[in-house]
């Protein structure tokens, strides 16, 4: 296929010459399915769109092309710079974006006369595709191009867009989809991911990138996130620089660092913020801002990993451990946007263990290995939305949606019982006992499946998606309930809280009082550290292959490659305890703020390091030890309680963790959680909207209920299977926990202390403490009703 | 078990949510919501797991054998509807049958429950028992036993159902299993119930404190 004069024309004109790649996707226009992976910079998104550039003519009517995104921003910025060479070339080619941020009207419009080439999300496809006009919408589609799709296969929202492909190639059987990568450790599963009949491309992947750590003049904290202790060097660094990328793992790190960066901006060089909790308007006009050269930096997080093509960009900095060493890749490419240019990053951890963690992830990025788990199969609640979704647009077969639920890559190896499961749950609820005959929300008619009542249409639709937002809380200082809140903070991080507890918030630090309502009332309390340092951690875990090079590292006699405070951090570790070596386990046990703890270093990554809490604490439980609860980090496992453990080791039996597993499985607020984003996204319980969820306090009832009386009634239930296989992968991430214990064998060194070691300190600051609700916090509560009595002078 | 007294009578919250009168061998509970899920489904909503009413039958049966109770009130919004009441499921209706046989039950009036219902008992809107009055929403009267507010507090960390007690009455927390709350802090309660009322938190046992407000 070739260029339209026209465009070649332009393309000279601006003196563009195409990449090879870009020239391959021409030639490769005519195939079914394409995965194309190439470097930031190396104009992925335009070699996705020039097959379509050439193909559409001034008699293509209706939707040509249609583009997805993980990101609203990314589809809007696609549109502006799309339009560029299209209008340039005088090219008969409308473009639109639709994402839920377009108004009612021209989503209106879009439906009833679409544009040639329309940017959107998986999510605003999914309600497109729920219409019963869909099949009218998308006649005569021709391509489909997923823009990150490296980025969408890590969550569920991958799983949806690949079932809708699916939809739309039934639509459309001459349907051709391209997918456009960053560098991923496994091209092939992610080319499988897409089709079967996928080909790769791959683009010549650039020189090595120019990454080190950041010298600082104070040293890191000791825990906790945001790497305030950082700003005036990073200061220099923006001013060194033309455009810097500040890029942090959490919103509320963000927000913290830029409030302290103005703080300390004397220079007042144009700095701005972006991240997904920023309203619509700011962010569009930080990213003017930043398309324009206005602004010398911007602080970020995720909502920038991905799209935007900021060519000005010369430094990227990422504040806190990366966690993950593709990520971090991926990220580093955001630098020197030009093709075929080294990308300059700097890293900055946030406290002493990532220090660590940073110089290990150096290392990997250097040796060029990538780190990745191999993705699991297609999850089945999202094929339950899809069921429901499917009904909304239209009754139908379900062997024909069998056929095409299959034929989407993560979905190929369902089996008609699993898929009939599913069938069967949107239907009648696929309860054991038989309740719903009468109030079915599918119904067969004709042979098809149809919705019982058109009406319900409509709450399905408003449940459709896979992203749970987290519920949040605002926070204000107590007795002035009107005015702008400080905040907002997590429901679950809020639910940790007790009196007395102090937390940062916009950058200040606060006392927590207590709740009012959907309200957190806190009083100022300057001038002290806070209890819990942060209000919102990442959920990624710290990958199997960076854990091991950290492991490795502590093993250096005097690690020259680490900067002083840290290697003095680490010598007194050795003093007064010990250091975690791979292949063995490091305990201490100690006494502090009268209390007994336990800490467990096994650096098997935040969600197995939860489950090994999770299960010690059961078993501290039936012993009578009193466990209160226990805070889990990417590398160790700190448990409390009112008694001591006199044989920690005895508690790390293989057989009887599998065991106690499943028994723990179904009690804990773990499974809870995953329980209501599964059962949410299933369509078993309705999103709670704000407002909704103030006036309907008494009406409503928590997941939790549901959950119990499934486990009590129907334990077998289709979302109780979901919900622990899921865990057993995700937060559980039981077979890490397997693969450490088979690895340390009964290598495990239990040292007894007075006081907390130089590796434990920071826990105890660390955020996410989990409860126990045992004996222990039963005699507490007892405590705590008695003590309040006392003070009311009633006992 | 919390024994206390409200008009001379001598009471017993239960930390199931139930009160017991042993003078009267009374067992009084309230807002079962008998058929939530199938009231919810029946209107086009999800499809619940339909095992609330047994869930909540199954406690009301073990209090009652427990307190030996042969006098039973509801204390209104016993089941989510009145067409509630009817769809109940066969084997939960035996169930509700065999628990009244032999045993004087009343049935009070709730705002999910207004009207007669097709099942056997008493169906009154309130009751009058010596100084006590039982109704289904507090009113300004005094010696009052009363629902309606599925009240609920924190401690410790955790949400607790509670009874909320003071002078002049009390409220009792939702029985039924699929059943919300309102905060004990909220302005309703804290306008209704007297400055040093008491909350009885349900826990493994009762835990009496000052009512958080």
């Amino acid at each position: 296929m070739r260029l339209p004069s026209a465009l070649s024309d332009w393309f000279s004109a601006q003196g563009w010459a195409l990449h090879p790649h870009q020239t391959e996707m021409l030639s490769r226009a005519s195939e079914a399915s394409t995965l194309l992976i190439a470097p930031t910079g190396g104009g992925k998104t335009l070699a996705g769109f020039l097959p379509s550039l050439a193909e559409i003519t001034p008699e293509t009517q209706g939707l040509h092309t249609l583009y997805l995104s993980p990101l609203k921003a990314l589809a809007a910025d696609i549109r502006r710079n799309l339009r560029r060479p299209v209008e340039g070339a005088g090219l008969p080619i409308r473009i639109e974006d639709r994402t839920g941020d377009t108004s009612y009207t021209q989503r209106r419009r879009q439906r009833a006369d679409p544009p040639h080439i329309l940017l959107t999300t998986p999510e605003s496809l999914a309600l497109l595709l729920s219409y019963e006009d869909a099949p009218r919408i998308f006649a005569g589609l021709k391509r489909v191009v997923i823009d990150e799709i490296h980025a969408l296969a890590e969550s569920k929202r991958g799983d949806q867009l690949m079932l809708q492909l699916a939809r739309l190639q039934a639509l459309n059987p001459g349907l051709r989809r391209v997918g456009l990568s960053a560098t991923v450790e496994d091209p092939p599963a992610l080319a499988a991911f897409l089709g079967s009949q996928t080909a790769i491309l791959q683009a010549d992947p650039g020189p090595d990138p120019d990454i080190q750590m950041l010298h600082t003049q104070a040293p890191p904290p000791w825990a906790g996130g945001g790497g305030r202790y950082a700003i005036a060097d990073v200061l220099q660094q923006v001013a060194a620089h033309k455009t810097t990328l500040i890029f942090h793992n959490t919103r509320a790190q963000a927000e913290i660092f830029f409030h302290h960066l103005w703080l300390a901006n004397t220079d007042d060089l144009p700095i701005g913020i972006h991240h997904g909790s920023l309203s619509r308007d700011q962010r569009a006009r930080v990213e003017q801002a930043m398309t324009d050269g206005r602004l010398r930096a911007v602080v970020c997080t995720g909502s920038l990993d991905l799209g935007l093509d900021w060519g000005d960009v010369d430094l990227v900095i990422q504040v806190g451990a990366p966690k993950n060493i593709k990520r971090l890749v991926q990220r580093i490419g955001r630098a020197n946007h030009r093709y075929n240019a080294p990308s300059k990053a700097l890293l900055v951890p946030a406290n002493r263990f990532e220090v660590i963690e940073c110089q290990a992830a150096l290392e990997a990025v250097r040796a060029r290995t990538l780190d990745g788990d191999p993705r699991a199969r297609g999850p089945r609640d999202v094929l339950c939305q899809h069921i429901l979704a499917t009904a909304c647009a239209a009754p139908f077969d379900a062997g024909a949606l069998y056929a095409e639920a299959i034929s989407a890559g993560p979905y190929a190896s369902l089996t008609r019982a699993e898929f009939d499961a599913c069938l069967e749950f949107t239907a009648t609820g696929g309860y054991a006992l038989r309740a719903y005959d009468k109030w079915q929300r599918l119904m067969i008619r004709q042979g098809k499946h149809s919705l019982r009542d058109p009406r319900t249409a409509a709450t399905i639709r408003q449940n459709l998606g896979t992203i749970i937002d987290t519920e949040t809380l605002k926070v204000r200082l107590k007795g002035r309930m009107g005015g702008t809140p400080l905040g907002e903070v997590e429901e679950a991080f809020a639910s940790t809280l007790t009196r007395g507890d102090t937390f940062l918030i916009g950058g200040q630090i606060v006392r927590y009082e207590g709740l009012n309502e959907l309200t957190v009332e806190v009083t100022r309390q300057p001038g002290r550290d806070p209890k819990v340092a942060v209000f919102s951690g990442t959920k990624f875990a710290t990958s199997t292959q960076l854990s091991e090079r950290i492991l490795r590292l502590l093993q250096q006699p005097d690690w020259p490659d680490l900067p002083a405070h840290t290697v003095q951090w680490l010598k007194l570790q050795r003093d007064l305890s010990r250091l975690p070596a791979p292949g063995r386990l490091l305990i201490e046990s100690f006494p502090y703020d009268g209390r007994e703890h336990l800490c467990l270093y096994g650096f098997a990554g935040r969600n197995a390091q939860q489950t090994l809490g999770l299960l010690l604490t059961k078993r501290m439980e039936d012993q009578g030890l009193n466990p209160l609860g226990f805070v889990a980090t990417d590398y160790a496992t700190l448990i409390w309680g009112l008694a001591p453990t006199p044989d920690p080791a005895a508690l790390l039996s293989l057989q009887t963790l599998r065991h106690d597993l499943e028994t723990w499985l179904s009690g804990n607020a773990v499974m809870k959680r995953g329980f209501r984003n599964i059962a949410t996204i299933a369509g078993l319980i309705e999103r709670q909207h704000q407002g909704r969820r103030k006036s309907g306090r008494q009406a409503t009832f928590s997941s939790d209920i549901l959950y119990d009386t499934l486990r009590k009634y129907d334990p077998d239930h289709l979302l109780m299977q979901l919900t622990r296989e899921e865990a057993m992968r995700g937060l559980v991430d039981f077979g890490r926990l397997e693969d450490l214990l088979a690895r340390i064998g009964t290598d495990i060194d239990h040292i007894r202390l007075n006081q907390p070691s130089p590796f434990a300190a920071p826990l105890f600051l660390e955020p996410g403490k989990i409860p126990i609700h045992g004996q222990g916090r039963e005699k507490l509560a007892e405590e705590a009703a008695r003590q309040l009595m006392r003070n009311a002078g009633l006992l | 078990m919390y024994p206390f007294a409200l008009a001379d009578c001598r009471l017993c919250a239960l930390p199931s949510g139930a009160l017991y009168w042993p003078d009267q061998q009374l067992l009084c509970i309230s807002d079962l919501h008998l058929g939530k899920s199938e009231r919810i489904a029946r209107r086009g909503g999800s499809l619940l797991p339909p095992y609330e009413t047994r869930a909540t039958l199954e406690r009301l049966d073990s209090d009652i054998e427990a307190t030996g109770a042969r006098r039973i009130v509801c204390l209104g919004d016993s089941f989510d509807d009145l067409a509630a009441a009817e769809g109940l499921d066969s084997a939960d209706q035996l169930w509700l049958t065999r628990l009244m046989a032999g045993r004087e039950w009343i049935w009070i009036e709730g705002n999910h429950d207004a009207g007669p219902v097709e099942i056997g008992g008493s169906h009154l809107a309130e009751l009058r028992l010596g100084p006590l009055r039982f109704r289904h929403i507090a009113t300004s009267d005094p010696a009052e036993i009363s629902g309606h507010y599925h009240p609920k507090l924190r401690l410790a960390g955790r949400a607790l159902r509670c009874f909320l007690l003071d002078a002049q009455r009390l409220v009792l927390p939702a029985y039924g299993t699929y059943t919300g709350g309102l905060w004990s802090d909220d302005a309703i309660l804290v306008g209704l119930m007297q400055p040093t009322a008491l909350a009885l938190a349900l826990s493994k046992t009762i835990l009496p404190l000052p009512m958080p407000r």
